[in-house]
């Protein structure tokens, strides 16, 4: 095992350590287009361009689909790219990113979570990423800034993985994490730049039979993004899927390689564990909101309630075997949907979460709670509720409501 | 740089070259827009990276597991061929930089329709050539939507007939003209922007290498008749290629660093006004203008002849040639 290398501590935001880990990742190109709460990342990133610190062809598009397009185009030329953005301006992207996982382009971005129109909301929940949930981008929500500038180191192995190939989405939430100050223990350059390496290409075989590396070059011409009639559609969509299941395993390897240098895990990469081993109750969230779970677990402990919390990490691939057996003794889960499925019966991590244990051995009770929206803040006092109401439900064996509204005034 | 010699495209030269964009393709018989393709491909200087839009042209050349492209090729969506030559500048120039690609320069061939200039690509394309970089634009103009079956586009003319500009028994098809794209191009203070037509294939290979060889972002705009959404004889394509140009309807002209000047196979009809044909003649040969020959709809031949008249002699002013009077001869 390597042995830890030495870091610095440095006052940054989630995005500020965005932007740090995006800089010292040897990202050849960058485009982008800003918007709130990602926007800190873009200008911080300039100020590097401006400044000379970074070897980096920076694009300043004149919109987000733009940028997702032309990272997708840089990335299939050889580039190493990286973009960020937020709720409109992800919307604004959607069509492109279907197509950038088609293209099996590793581009990496950075979504700081906010709310959509209408009405306008600047503020965070995952509503944004939600929407793209099967988008075929690998999804990675983190817990607080030092997780964020991880991350974006890590995503670069993952996407550019030959087994995997994929873009991957960073998801931080909007000013929570985005414009809150922590410090953040940061890597040298030097031990970042050998962790991403350089990016290697899988061979294929172009229109004269011959193996050529899967980029646009003009010694080794190939063909990207073209039509597929149902003959063969099918099938470049069945192996977005196996390379969605290689990364479960990616994701893994690349958390415990992170940690021997670093010092830092997220419990295996795919979820992460609070005290959920011996638990009765246990939260199920992604993001921030994990923080103040565990503050509240804390509490409860230490007054001798059982309770747990399980931080889903990777959403895309899901996990479904660790939540299955993370939470296989557990009696009473709460899972927390920071979005709406609109007309569906509770949230997307509630149907996800709730769909995996459906082949588990022993059911726990499962209800939902939507919370957060457009940066509504939650309380530990709403979340020991939680805890309160799944206790309950556990004494009278009996759920009352599967899917309720914290925080809200009805 | 190429020399002057490399300049003179002559059809010997054009013979021997090897196709770059190759046959086998599934355009319809008499397809001006592939015709184009082939042409321009003939034209290219050294490595070149093409990217399509979505169109007529991407799926007749791509349907996997075949291409017609011998040189890298990308499409990803039908909005963005200007967005897609960004990201290829981008890379192309930092990885050079990085000294991770050994090419001293790869042009770059950013190919979309009218559809996906005029309308829907328009911002990126005045986004990416804002931001300057280095990619040559060619507009196929087959005006209409053909890959998604003939509805009208902001380069569809006037009174021409197209699945969502119907000639009814009120309305005579598109009730509106030809948005002037290359002038706003123009007015991009771009480098190079030029008009072509593919029976003027050596005045357009000239223009492809020009356009391709000025450093920055370069727009060609290319007449390419479409028989299938014409309503016109696919052995005619070349012909009313010719014929645009002869009735002015598409004067041939290229603007360096924002000068005008006509080229030459349009200079003639300036200096011969004579030579110039009626619209009439252009119009009639084709049945989405079928309707313009009825007595209810006449009148639209007139206002299509006053229109063709005016913006050529626009272009004749901001080219710096004056009209001789019609009656020299
Ligand atoms: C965002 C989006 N809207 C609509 C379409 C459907 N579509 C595909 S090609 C096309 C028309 C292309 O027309 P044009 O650019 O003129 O090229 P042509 O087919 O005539 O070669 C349309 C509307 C699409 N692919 N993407
Ligand atoms: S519809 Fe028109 S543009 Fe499309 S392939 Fe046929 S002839 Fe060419």
């Amino acid at each position: 095992m390597k042995s830890v290398v030495k870091q610095e501590v440095l006052a940054l935001n989630g995005d500020e350590a965005v932007a740090f880990a995006a800089k010292q990742s040897d990202v050849d190109v960058v485009a982008a287009y800003p918007i709130t709460p990602q926007t800190i990342i873009v200008e911080r990133f300039s100020e590097y361009v401006a400044n000379g610190e970074v070897e980096t062809e920076f694009v300043c598009t004149e919109s987000e689909h733009s940028a997702l397009t032309a990272c997708l185009a840089a990335s299939v030329t050889g580039a190493r790219t990286f973009t960020a953005s937020a709720s409109a301006g992800l919307a604004l992207m959607h069509e492109m990113l279907f197509v950038t996982s088609g293209c099996r382009a590793p581009v990496v971005m950075a979504i700081a979570n906010r709310a959509l129109s209408a009405p306008l909301n600047i503020h965070g929940d995952h509503s944004d990423t939600m929407t793209e949930r099967d988008s075929g981008w690998i999804q990675i929500y983190v817990e607080n800034a030092q997780e964020a500038y991880d991350s974006v180191i890590q995503a670069f192995r993952i996407a550019e993985n030959t087994d995997v190939l994929l873009p991957v989405i960073v998801g931080l939430d909007g000013f929570t994490l985005s414009h809150t100050l922590e410090n953040v223990h940061v890597l040298s350059d030097d031990a970042v730049k050998r962790f991403v390496g350089t990016r290697k290409f899988i061979n294929v075989t172009n229109h004269e039979g011959k193996t050529v590396p899967f980029k646009l070059d003009p010694n080794n011409p190939t063909s990207m993004g073209p039509i597929a009639l149902p003959n063969y559609y099918f099938e470049f969509k069945r192996q977005q899927e196996e390379a969605m299941k290689n990364a479960l395993k990616v994701i893994q390897d690349v958390n415990k390689e992170y940690a021997a240098i670093s010092g830092r895990s997220y419990g295996d990469g795919l979820v992460d564990a609070y005290h959920v081993e011996d638990a009765e109750v246990a939260i199920v969230c992604l993001g921030s909101t994990a923080g103040t779970v565990k503050a509240v677990v804390d509490e409860l402990r230490a007054e001798g309630v059982k309770a747990g919390l399980l931080r889903i990490r990777t959403f895309r691939p899901l996990p479904v075997e660790r939540i299955v057996d993370t939470l296989k003794n557990v009696k009473a889960v709460a899972v927390m949907d920071r979005s709406m499925s609109f007309g569906g019966n509770g949230g997307p991590v509630f149907h996800e979460v709730r769909h995996a244990l459906y082949d588990a051995e022993k059911h726990p009770y499962i209800v939902n709670y939507i919370y957060g929206l457009g940066g509504r803040d939650t309380s530990p006092m709403q979340v020991r509720k939680i805890y309160e109401d799944l206790q309950k439900i556990l004494r009278t064996k009996r759920v009352e409501t599967r899917v309720q509204h914290l925080g809200l005034r009805e | 740089m190429q020399t002057e010699t490399e300049w003179k495209f002559t059809a010997k030269d054009i013979a021997e070259k090897p196709d770059l964009f190759l046959s086998g393709h599934r355009a319809c018989a008499g397809c001006g827009p592939a015709t184009v393709l082939r042409l321009i491909m003939k034209a290219v200087r050294g490595p070149t990276i093409v990217t399509n839009a979505t169109g007529c042209m991407e799926v007749v050349s791509s349907i996997y597991p075949y291409t017609s492209w011998a040189v890298p090729w990308l499409h990803t969506a039908f909005e963005n061929a200007a967005a897609n030559a960004s990201g290829i500048d981008a890379a192309l120039k930092i990885l050079k930089k990085k000294r991770r690609i050994k090419h001293e320069h790869v042009d770059i061939i950013a190919l979309a329709g009218d559809g996906g200039t005029y309308d829907i690509g328009i911002q990126a394309l005045s986004g990416a050539v804002e931001r300057g970089h280095d990619f040559l634009y060619v507009l196929y103009d087959n005006e209409a939507y053909m890959n998604t079956g003939i509805q009208r586009s902001g380069g569809t003319p006037l009174g021409a007939s197209t699945t969502t500009s119907p000639a009814g028994t009120v309305i005579p098809g598109k009730l509106e003209h030809k948005k002037p794209i290359a002038d706003i191009m123009v007015a991009h203070d771009m480098p190079y922007v030029a008009t072509a037509s593919p029976y003027y294939w050596r005045d357009l290979l000239v223009k492809v290498r020009k356009g391709l060889e000025v450093n920055g972002p370069a727009f060609l705009h290319v007449f390419a008749p479409c028989p299938r959404g014409w309503r016109s004889d696919p052995a005619k394509s070349i012909e009313l290629s010719r014929l645009a140009v002869e009735t002015c309807i598409f004067p041939l002209w290229e603007a360096v660093n924002g000068d005008y000047q006509l080229s030459t196979p349009s200079k003639v009809f300036a200096l011969a006004p004579q030579k110039k044909k009626p619209v009439k003649e252009y119009l009639q040969v084709q049945g989405r203008f079928r309707h313009l020959f009825t007595p209810k709809f006449e009148k639209l031949t007139e206002e299509i002849q006053r229109v063709t008249d005016e913006r050529w002699k626009r272009l004749l002013k901001k080219c710096g040639v004056e009209q001789r009077a019609k009656t020299t001869a």
